[in-house]
């Protein structure tokens, strides 16, 4: 099987500002990968330049092993909800379907219906009376009626009250377990990716930090809390992702491929949400990673 | 059929927390030799999980011996833990209580019985090895 998205020093300019610099990723099949970072980092350009929407500045990208050139066989591969999930105000749910059912042709009528049946839907109603959380169910519908083999999410749960989010995310793993579908979802909350993701991306002012395995990625990160040190104390092999020093003591977030040498100090594994805060913080403050303890900025 | 539920904050990988539940599933007798478990696909739809952790937790099942899968079928139970069933120690569960109601009366609240509970566990298990 061809890798969900292998991209190769990708960028992408407006103007003058770099929206998506130098990305290079290679994730392998059959993950649900969270697509992290704060608002403005580059998620929504780099899903609109995997689902062909954007062409890039600079770079190659590969979704599914094809180049995304909006041909129609790449786009029946693939199913898109942009961003506050849109849908067709003045058409009514079974008009959406109808619409699906034209445009695509892998479209699958049967789960279609039984997905508007089992979530409560009137058929009759028109997409602009549905709240929020019936509008985002409805687009998502539409996206896997379509049989794809990546789906591709924007932010797709960020406008939602919790009770629509989970409602949501069951409806997409439900999906992804049904006809074996990868997916790839944004989010600026670790939070609301970290039950369903098993692949995670962090993306930061345009770059990515951190990509890989949440397993692995969980398994080979440390916090370290010891007495107050310079980071140049620890022993090498040691990548400091983040460190913070009080009067007395040092805290350190580093990660290792090896096993984590013994020493004086106390380690222990990091949640998800500290693991990737730790790198949105290093990239925000890149002078503050090289703080020593005397506080001079080497 | 057996629902589960996973606790985002206890820090047990998810994966595990299933297996876990299984086994008390067993336990409490709730589940015994031949019964299904719920197929990953109906497990993600209630507890919104990646399908990946349900299949890793089920192929962990079958390494400790206590499921088995049948392509196309599902995944069955195929060892109970019958002798290991709650309601078949009543006597000791009795003992417990009696034990409790001491512990009470010394002055012990939950959280001091909870600790000595498991320290002693612990120290018994190490004494074991």
């Amino acid at each position: 099987m061809n890798a969900i998205l292998r991209a190769q020093a990708l960028g992408k300019k407006y103007g003058r500002r770099e929206a998506l610099t130098d990305c290079t990723l290679e994730i392998p099949p059959g993950h649900v990968v969270g697509l992290v970072g704060p608002n403005g980092a580059g998620k929504t350009t780099l899903l609109k330049i995997a689902c062909g929407m954007l062409a890039p500045t600079s770079g190659r990208i590969e979704v599914l092993g094809e180049e995304p050139n909006g041909a129609p066989a790449h786009l029946a591969k693939v199913g898109y909800v942009a961003q506050e999930t849109p849908t067709y105000a003045s058409l009514t749910v079974a008009d959406h379907l109808t619409l699906g059912a034209r445009m695509n042709p892998r479209w699958d009528a049967k789960l279609a219906s039984a997905r508007v049946e089992q979530l409560g839907l009137d058929p009759k109603q028109k997409a602009g009376k549905l709240s929020g959380g019936q509008r985002a169910q409805l687009a998502l519908t539409v996206a896997v009626a379509k049989r794809p083999e990546l789906l591709i999410l924007d932010e797709p749960v960020a406008s939602l009250d919790p009770l629509a989010r989970r409602g949501f995310l069951r409806h997409l793993m439900e999906s992804v377990a049904e006809n074996d579908t990868s997916a790839i979802l944004s989010s600026h909350l670790v939070s609301d990716l970290e039950r369903v993701c098993d692949y995670l991306v962090v993306l930061v002012t345009s770059r990515v930090h951190l990509a890989g395995e949440t397993e692995v990625l969980l398994a080979q990160h440390y916090r370290l809390v010891c007495t107050r040190r310079a980071e140049s104390d620890l022993p090498p092999g040691l990548d400091v992702i983040w460190a913070e020093h009080s009067d007395r003591q040092s805290t350190f977030v580093v990660r290792t491929e090896a096993e984590l040498p013994t020493g004086d100090w106390s380690a222990e594994h990091l949640e998800l949400e500290d693991l990737v805060l730790s790198y949105m913080e290093r990239a925000a403050a890149p002078a503050r990673r090289t703080t020593t303890p005397t506080g001079d900025a080497r | 059929m057996i629902d589960f539920h996973l606790d985002a904050r206890s820090g047990v990988a998810p994966y595990l927390q299933i297996v876990g539940q299984v086994r008390q599933a067993l336990l409490l007798g709730l589940l015994s030799e031949g019964d299904k478990l719920p197929t990953v696909k109906e497990v993600v739809a209630k507890v919104a999980i990646n399908p990946n952790t349900v299949s890793k937790a089920y192929r962990e099942l079958e390494y400790l011996g206590l499921a088995a899968a049948k392509p196309g079928v599902g995944t069955f139970i195929i060892r109970s833990l019958g002798d290991a069933s709650l309601a078949a120690h009543a006597p000791l569960q009795q003992e417990l209580r009696t034990w409790l109601i001491k512990a009470r009366a010394a002055g012990l609240t939950e959280p001091g019985i909870d600790a000595m509970f498991q320290n002693t566990l612990r120290e018994s298990a190490e004494e074991e090895k």
